[in-house]
């Protein structure tokens, strides 16, 4: 391999390890054969597929290409959280909105500040990341404040007795529910460099870039991520607590979805 | 009025009238003595009649002030966490309308001493919760006092305690009281008036 570019000869031959994890998956009777299999399977076919529409979005060089791919990213990744997110009441409208305005008003700054031009080979990238980055954080915020609603019935109810608003009785919920979705991209932010290496910055290297250039570039994606997974958590929390209350200040009988 | 809980009917066909004074409600568990009083200060609205208060219907009164005028002790501890005094002044920092929240008043009148506004809350044992969510209630100078269940989970010696504040309660001040209660013989100490909820509807019957 020279310069990055991996022949389909070295990658066949990279295989060899994942025969090692199907022989110890064997060997340690880990039942896992079938799924290696499959993974290794779907992630060819996925990403060529990938590799070739990027392709055609680079030589084509639109603009609305670029916008048409963005917007199924979010819509798949809207289905994906919304399954994630049963216990919340009209949450995919909700994801929808939340995912496609962080990734929105992300990209549009980073795009406004001049930090990358508006072309394919950066929209797509980092589109992909701030979308899927963002997508977990919706995912874990509104799991999780599903199951806080349900677990501090007793507690909403006795607040909301006292006379408070639903977005008063509901501000503990959502700021944990908030937590626990930016808590993993926040410790993944301070202990980068140290245990792992961010795999933009490891493609970069690589491909040959300078370890200073691939640090800016890797600096750039995750501070951005902060940002972005923020909005997005945000959003669907502060859309997706309504949908747990009446009008009247009421918490809905919900029954628990089956799981 | 019919209300239904969880998909279940809870109360069917059910109509009184809670006048002045203590009221008790009794019942085995399911009968819907939880929800009837859910119903009574809007944490819930029937599927089907209506509740009256001061003979206008619920839904037209602001539902906030609702449960100002009628408030509920629940039957779990449900503190908010901070000080007792926070806790004392909670519904104040939810609305600038509720009253000036008189914590040492509102402690002594549930039976704790005022000394007890500067511990935390999640210190407390369940009686002495109990007394806090009872004086939380008081602070609200309400019209009604809903009560689910407040001796449940306590000994006998920490329920007479408690019945003898919710009686000196009752003398005090014009308070109507609406306490429930599985217990037939505390329903006969406490209230002058009893209303009796059963069982009629098995489960799974009547489900959505």
């Amino acid at each position: 391999m020279i310069g990055g570019a991996v022949t389909l000869t070295e990658l066949g031959v990279i295989l060899i390890l994942v025969a090692v994890a199907i022989a110890l998956s064997r060997y340690r009777s880990v039942d896992l054969e079938r799924d290696l299999m499959l993974a290794v399977v779907r992630s060819f076919v996925q990403l060529s597929a990938l590799g070739y529409v990027i392709q055609a979005i680079f030589d084509s060089e639109s603009i609305w290409l670029v916008c048409l791919l963005l917007a199924a990213m979010v819509a798949f990744g809207t289905f994906t959280a919304g399954r994630r997110a049963a216990s919340v009441p009209g949450q995919y409208p909700i994801i929808l909105f939340a995912l496609s305005l962080a990734a929105a008003l992300t990209l549009g700054l980073i795009v406004v500040l001049g930090v990358f031009p508006p072309t394919p080979r950066y929209l797509i990238p980092v589109g992909g990341i701030v979308i899927g980055n963002s997508m977990t954080a919706i995912a874990v915020s509104l799991d999780r404040l599903g199951d806080e609603v349900h677990r501090a019935t007793g507690e909403l109810e006795a607040t909301l007795a006292l006379g408070a608003t639903w977005r008063q009785a509901s501000t503990g919920l959502v700021a944990r529910s908030l937590r626990s979705a930016m808590i993993p991209l926040i410790d993944q932010t301070k202990t980068t460099g140290l245990v792992t290496l961010p795999g933009a910055m490891v493609g970069m290297l690589v491909a040959g870039a300078e370890p200073l250039e691939a640090v800016r570039l890797q600096l750039i994606l995750l501070w951005s991520l902060l940002g972005s997974v923020a909005m997005a958590a945000v959003i669907a929390t502060s859309l997706g607590s309504r949908g747990f209350f009446t009008p009247a200040h009421q918490l809905r009988d919900l029954e628990r979805p089956a799981e | 009025m019919t209300a239904k809980r969880g998909g279940r009917i809870v109360l069917e066909a059910l109509d009184i009238e809670i006048g002045e004074g203590a009221t008790a409600v009794v019942g085995p568990s399911g009968a819907g003595k939880s929800t009837l009083l859910r119903l009574l200060n809007r944490l819930a609205d029937p599927d089907s009649g209506r509740v009256l208060f001061g003979g206008r219907d619920l839904r037209d009164l602001d539902p906030l002030e609702v449960r100002r005028r009628a408030a509920l002790v629940p039957q779990l501890p449900a503190l908010l966490g901070g000080t007792v005094g926070d806790e004392v002044g909670a519904a104040r920092r939810f609305c600038r309308q509720a009253p000036e929240p008189d914590v040492e008043g509102s402690l002594s009148r549930a039976g704790l001493d005022p000394g007890y506004a500067t511990r935390r809350s999640d210190r407390l044992s369940v009686g002495e919760a109990q007394r806090v969510m009872l004086a939380r209630a008081l602070a609200l100078e309400p019209e009604v006092l809903l009560l689910d269940e407040p001796t449940s989970a306590l000994d006998a010696a920490a329920r007479d305690e408690i019945e003898w504040t919710l009686q000196n309660l009752e003398t005090e001040r014009s308070l109507t009281v609406v306490l429930v209660t599985h217990d037939r013989a505390q329903a006969k100490r406490l209230a002058t008036r009893t209303i009796e909820l059963s069982t009629a509807i098995p489960a799974g019957e009547g489900s959505r």
